[in-house]
């Protein structure tokens, strides 16, 4: 059986009315394993699966972020990973759709894929790799909200730097503007649609930290705008 | 009843001054004048971020006696040998050269009607507007036996700086297997989490170079902020030292007597080595002398720290009575943000946004072993009002609690970075 996450609450819904049938073709493995391939230049998953560029992929669902042992992870990583950062389909999803969504300077240097069928099916392959390959419904929250990625009209939005500026006063309490990151990451020059994303990451609970889940929370759209701005800028 | 506004604090703050400064005179050149009384988290902060925002087109003069600011945050991990004493310093220049006319002496007086704030050391130095951020005092009489000219022998150590040297030199020279005792205040008070932190701090030292003493806590509070964590992080780290009395065992029923060194809990007399005595507290006295308090605190208005009492006069941080925020230097420093950016825009005409709050209080409970609270808060007509706050979990990782810890590091450099430049 094949299921695809996109469509597992539709069909959960429709299993509850209709009686699980096994007309339930959702999610292809067999695709996902086709656009693995281009994860294949640093990852490797299956038996004998070795860490590369990036960390082997056996047992990723369920596992914490940044904890293999002899990886070398990024900073941003092994923040995430203490932050509580766990791999599950929905966080996997949106660190695939754009990986700086998540971990602002994860050294996976990639894209991501836009395209939520496309990931759905890749997330299906990888899943085969983990414990309970077959059991989705059951398993784990594998349900999820599909499309993670910022509407374009949010990214495109003006910042007022002004108001950023005095926004900033917020954030300059723990981050320092001369860009010293111990304990807490620098802000400070960031480009600004990386800012964006990931204010909107911890907005929408996809990034695990309380007090930026906090402060982005009041945040409106323009105001992570006029933030950005002022960051982006600031000398 | 028509409010006395001249008054003046008597001679033992004036004697204390006697490194004060020059005259301050008032200068005709025309530009709006914003005195703030206080170096600290409120005041400091504020000073800053109205004399950088401004560009030179406010007068900023800050009015602090000390030379060096010693950090109330920290000043627990300096007990337990986490921090130097060096570390939790910071002296004025950084603010000097940003621009703010930083006055060491102290306030004595406000003339609410000639809009003049006067000094320890003589002259006075007019203001249109007045931000006092004076921090705490505290109550006579709230702890039996124990007043100011005992602090010598039982400190309260709530004020940093030598009172912190004198406390920790008293718990490094305890007799082996000998007795820490700690008086905790009544609600509300600076830092809930600080007496709380400072046992964990001291057992810690304890633990490591005397692990046969004991600590006892007399309590007037039933509970008190992150208890679960601290007990859970007491049970694992220090099981058995700790003796925590609340309400209901007769903890809020202490007197003291600093010359026999004992401590009374509920007509139980015990002698003790070390007596770490933090009574009830109340605003600074300069706000009261300004004639701003309401009881204990200075009722503020939500949106800017405008006092209830004067529209030109400003209260921040652990003086003001504003609502659901705890008297932090992180809600200081939150809300002396929130003033300068009102205090300019009514003296420039710059613009004003909207008021916006937020707080976290970090904890250290062993090496390594950090916890965190906090809240985001909002101005409502009334009060400043909590939104939406967290807290740390029992149980955690050792991970996240070494994350926690250095990340209360970041936020130490970053806070002082905010409040000095
Ligand atoms: C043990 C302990 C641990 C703490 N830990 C934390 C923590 O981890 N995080 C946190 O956020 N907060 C912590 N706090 C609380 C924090 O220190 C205070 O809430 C904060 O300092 C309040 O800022 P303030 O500006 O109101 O007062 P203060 O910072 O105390 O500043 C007041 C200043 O005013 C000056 N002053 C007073 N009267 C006059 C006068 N008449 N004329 C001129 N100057 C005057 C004083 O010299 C002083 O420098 C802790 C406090 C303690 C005691």
């Amino acid at each position: 059986m094949t299921v695809r996450f996109t469509s597992l609450l539709t069909f959960l819904a429709a299993a509850l009315v209709a009686g699980v049938s096994s007309a339930t073709e959702v999610g292809d493995a067999v695709n996902g394993a086709k656009v693995f391939q281009q994860c294949k230049a640093c990852h490797q998953v299956g038996e004998g699966a070795k860490d590369r560029v990036g960390p082997q992929l056996n047992g990723v669902f369920g596992r914490r972020a940044g904890v293999i042992e002899g990886f070398r992870y990024s900073k941003s990583m092994d923040r995430m990973g203490n932050d509580g950062l766990t791999w599950t389909a929905q966080t996997l999803d949106a660190y695939i759709e754009n990986p700086k969504a998540l971990v602002s300077k994860t050294r996976m240097n990639f894209k991501g894929i836009k395209d939520a069928a496309d990931r759905d099916d890749l997330l299906v392959y990888l899943r085969q790799f983990s414990d309970d390959p077959a059991n989705f419904p059951e398993a784990e929250p594998t349900a999820t909200a599909t499309d993670h990625d910022i509407d374009p009209a949010i990214l495109a939005l003006q910042g007022d730097p002004e108001y950023g500026e005095y926004l900033a006063g917020d954030c300059s309490t723990c981050h320092q503007r001369d860009g010293e990151d111990a304990g807490i990451p620098s802000i400070t020059n960031w480009p600004a649609e990386d800012f964006v994303v990931a204010m909107h990451a911890y907005k929408r609970k996809l990034r695990p930290h309380p007090v930026m889940q906090m402060m982005a929370g009041r945040l409106s759209d323009e105001e992570i705008a006029a933030l950005a701005a002022y960051f982006e800028a600031l000398e | 009843m028509k409010l006395n506004r001249r008054h003046f604090i008597g001679t033992s703050a004036a004697a204390a001054a006697s490194l004060s400064a020059p005259m301050v005179l008032a200068d005709g050149h025309g530009k709006p004048r914003v005195v703030v009384v206080g170096g600290g988290a409120g005041g400091a902060t504020a000073a800053r971020y109205i004399a950088k925002d401004s560009k030179g087109a406010i007068d900023v003069t800050l009015i602090e006696p000390t030379r060096m600011y010693y950090t109330c945050f920290f000043s627990n991990l300096y007990l337990g040998g986490f921090k130097d004493i060096e570390d939790i310093g910071h002296s004025y220049g950084s603010l000097a050269a940003g621009g703010v006319n930083v006055v060491h002496d102290w306030a004595v007086g406000v003339d609410r009607d000639a809009k003049t704030v006067s000094l320890a050391g003589g002259g006075s130095v007019p203001y249109d507007k007045l931000i006092l951020s004076p921090g705490i005092d505290f109550v006579d009489g709230a702890v039996e036996g124990w007043d100011l000219s005992a602090q010598n022998a039982m400190p309260h150590a709530y004020k940093a700086g030598s009172q912190s040297e004198l406390l920790k030199a008293q718990l490094m020279a305890m007799p082996e297997g000998g007795t820490f005792a700690m008086v905790a205040p009544p609600n509300p008070y600076r830092c809930p989490p600080g007496p709380y932190e400072r046992v964990s701090m001291v057992a810690h030292f304890l633990k490591a170079n005397n692990p046969t003493a004991k600590i006892i806590v007399a309590d007037p509070k039933p509970k008190f902020s992150k208890m679960s964590l601290f007990q859970e992080g007491w049970a694992n780290h220090y099981e058995g030292m700790i003796d925590w009395i609340g309400e209901d065992f007769g903890g809020g029923n202490v007197s003291v007597d600093p010359n026999a060194m004992t401590v009374t809990i509920d007509g139980e007399e015990t002698k003790v080595d070390v007596c770490n005595v933090i009574p009830a507290m109340k605003a600074g006295r300069i706000a009261e002398i300004a004639g701003v308090t309401d009881g204990n605190w200075a009722p503020v208005n939500a949106a800017d720290m405008s006092t209830k009492a004067d529209a030109e006069i400003y209260v921040l941080g652990d003086a003001s009575q504003q609502g659901d925020m705890p008297k932090s230097g992180f809600s200081a420093n939150s809300q002396a943000k929130v003033c300068a950016n009102a205090v300019r825009g009514a003296l420039t005409g710059s613009k004003v946004f909207p008021a916006r709050f937020s707080n976290t209080c970090w904890s250290l409970i062993d090496t390594n072993d950090g916890v965190k609270v906090g809240a985001s808060y909002e101005a409502t007509d009334e009060k400043i009002a909590k939104v939406e706050g967290f807290i740390s979990k029992t149980g955690e990782s050792a991970d996240l609690r070494k994350a926690t810890y250095e990340e209360s590091e970041g936020w130490y450099a970053g806070i002082t970075a905010d409040m000095f430049g």
